[in-house]
């Protein structure tokens, strides 16, 4: 038995100093992946990030990813395997690796972990998410000018405060070009299954919907939307390949200059525990090309977009009223961070009811 | 469109995979096999449908190879439980992981590309009759193979000596070896065909439900069809009506959330699993017509006495 230990022990220094000795010359970047890196949405785009890290670091840094790593014990198992082989940066890149990475953080202080979309922090444990729901906004308004019938479809995920802030903020758009615009959402209770995405676009096409949007991963209902004829918004990445005559837009994650920053920050000792909630202005969202639509919604798009960016223009800005008439947010108020991180109710002009 | 032929339309695409995959691999646990491996079938059928067809032009022949790519990466899974006798849980779980991770594997240069869709029948005059055309004459052709093949099934187990025989193989393997039929040889058969269909119903996938390669693209519809196929008391007309039921609880409870109703999205997923298994439990009540119809031999290995 103590053999055993001193064996191990003496293994583990061995390649603990092999890491010390590679981490000295370059900085070993690691990330966790929820999915695996071809779902072409949410894991996708971490990878794409990861990558870009390396083109713009070049050999001062090296990366590595595990992927499709379940939230629970086998995330303790991959952070502790990453931190151990000498990793100094750490991105755990799904909402439910949080206690998990505060756990793990707990016993390395040594090394920096970075968790995303969730709340908790660490004086080596930072947090930072994206606002996706400005792109949302715009693609609400384009919605608005598009659809002929004033009906979308909305695929969703699940019913998280995240998704029903995607789905406000779409209405509001869409309210702000037509007041009685409406929307049908379905819930597919799966970030990804293709054909269960595919079925809810024919079946909110079949109610009437004729302009598609999802917040789920996978380009299913983009090819749907092609194929019969009418228009959608991609999701994640740009999926015009998939629509080249449905697709209007897309809501690009774009993780990239934030991983950057972050990589140097490092490297060059600055790196502080902090929390980044970033979208347009920060170019953690992108907007994919304006297609398919005429000029002149093209031009109210590219003039949201940039009132956004510049801070002129919050979509989350009141009067804003729930479902059942009651005022969340004053005239001329900003809807608050907080309030927006944890929105569970639905605004007026929503006819569905939502699902707790 | 109307709403009736919208919603049929839909059924027939969720629950054409599950009717080919599960209409196989009832033929399998007949004989006695249980493989677990359906999804890594499907996956790999899948991907190599997609592959095929993009690269070829031609969706028939990726269909083709997605039929033969199930087939060929369940023999190491023949080779396992048939040659070695090996435990077939075991197995079986394992191919359905090594199928999963190895078309994700192959599959990383296909993510993000578009698929060539398989073409729909049309015959002219027949398939433009408002609601009867496109509902019975207007599908791809695994839409009618696996109808086709549920009733060959159905017809080759009960009606045919080669199904007797099958099915003897399944219930004593002993007897039936000492009868002179060679259990192994036609429990390798029936797992490959088991194979063929699963790599049938994920080339349907990726070639005409949701044209795309994208990995774990099955998403558990592996582990539905093993399902239908218990439920179903492994009666093949069962299976037809059990992967339809599944779909069409699972397209209304689609429809009712779009109506805004406001139902629990959870409970609608659960809602086809919870409708199939009790409807197949009241149509099996007959106890005694049930135990005739289990394959007794299911899950354990055969080695010949020497």
């Amino acid at each position: 038995m103590r053999s055993t230990l001193k064996m191990t022990l003496a293994a583990a220094l061995v390649l603990g100093l092999a890491g010390a000795a590679q981490a000295e010359e370059k900085l070993k970047v690691g990330f966790i992946y929820v999915g695996p890196v071809g779902d072409h949405g949410w894991s996708y785009q971490h990878d794409q990030g990861r990558q870009a890290i390396e083109k713009a670091l070049g050999d001062k840094v090296q990366t590595s990813y595990l992927e499709k790593v379940p939230e629970g014990a086998d995330a303790e198992r991959a952070l502790e395997r990453l931190a151990r082989s000498g990793h100094k940066l750490i991105f755990a890149t799904s909402f439910g690796y949080m206690d998990t990475v505060l756990k793990v953080a707990k016993r390395h202080p040594e090394v920096k972990f970075e968790h995303a979309t969730g709340y908790k922090r660490a004086k080596n444990v930072a947090t930072y998410s994206s606002r996706f729901y400005e792109g949302r906004y715009i693609i609400g308004k384009i919605a608005a000018k598009v659809s002929k019938k004033g009906m979308a479809g909305y695929i969703a995920s699940f019913p998280i405060p995240e998704v029903v802030r995607g789905i406000n903020s779409f209405m509001l758009g869409a309210q702000s070009v037509n007041p009685q615009f409406r929307i049908k959402v379905v819930w597919v209770n799966s970030w990804y299954d293709p054909g269960k995405e595919a079925d809810a676009a024919k079946v909110l096409i079949a109610q009437g919907a004729d302009i598609l949007t999802q917040h789920t991963d996978s380009a299913a209902p983009m090819q749907v939307a092609e194929e019969k004829g009418i228009h959608a918004f991609g999701q994640a990445s740009d999926m015009i390949k998939f629509g080249p005559h449905a697709q209007l837009t897309a809501i690009i994650d774009n993780w990239a200059p934030y991983y950057i920053r972050r990589a140097k920050a490092v490297l060059t000792g600055t790196w502080k525990s902090e929390d980044t909630w970033g979208g347009l202005a920060a170019d953690m969202v992108r907007m994919a090309p304006y297609t398919n639509m005429p000029d002149d919604v093209k031009k109210m798009a590219e003039e949201t977009e940039e009132a956004i960016r510049s801070g002129k223009l919050h979509p989350f800005t009141g009067p804003i009223y729930d479902q059942d008439g009651k005022l969340r947010v004053k005239k001329g108020e900003v809807m608050a961070d907080k309030e927006l991180l944890g929105m569970n109710w639905y605004v007026k002009g929503i006819d569905d009811k939502l699902p707790k | 469109m109307s709403g009736l032929e919208a919603f049929l339309l839909t059924v027939i695409a969720a629950a054409t995979p599950l009717l080919l995959a599960a209409t196989g691999e009832l033929v399998v646990e007949r004989s006695g096999v249980l493989n677990l491996g359906v999804e890594g079938m499907m996956a790999m059928g899948a991907l190599t449908a997609f592959a095929v067809a993009n690269v070829s032009g031609s969706p028939l022949a990726g269909v083709l190879a997605g039929a033969i790519a199930g087939a060929v990466v369940a023999l190491p899974f023949v080779f396992l439980t048939q040659a070695l006798a090996a435990n077939q849980v075991a197995s079986g779980l394992a191919l359905a992981l090594f199928g999963l991770g190895l078309s994700g594997l192959f599959g990383e240069g296909f993510v993000g590309q578009p698929g060539v869709r398989l073409e729909r029948l049309h015959i002219p005059g027949v398939s433009d009759i408002p609601f009867i055309g496109p509902v019975l004459f207007g599908h791809d052709v695994l839409v009618y193979l696996s109808f086709l093949m549920t009733a060959a099934v159905a017809w080759f187990l009960f009606r045919t000596r080669p199904g007797l025989i099958l099915r003897a193989v399944g219930t004593n393997h002993h007897a039936a070896h000492a009868l002179g039929h060679p259990v192994r040889r036609v429990r390798t058969l029936a797992i490959l065909f088991g194979g063929l269909m699963a790599g049938l119903a994920g080339a349907y996938l990726s070639v005409s439900y949701t044209p795309q390669w994208v990995e774990d693209m099955t998403a558990g519809r592996g582990w539905i069809a093993l399902a239908l196929v218990v439920f179903a008391t492994w009666r093949p007309l069962r299976v037809l009506a059990g992967a339809y039921l599944f779909g069409a609880v699972w397209i209304l409870g689609l429809h009712a959330q779009a109506a805004g109703f406001g139902l629990p999205p959870q409970f609608l997923t659960a809602l086809p699993y919870l409708a199939t298994i009790v409807a197949l439990v009241l149509i099996a009540r007959n106890r005694t017509l049930t135990l005739t119809n289990t394959p007794a031999m299911i899950g354990q290995p055969f080695l010949p006495e020497r």
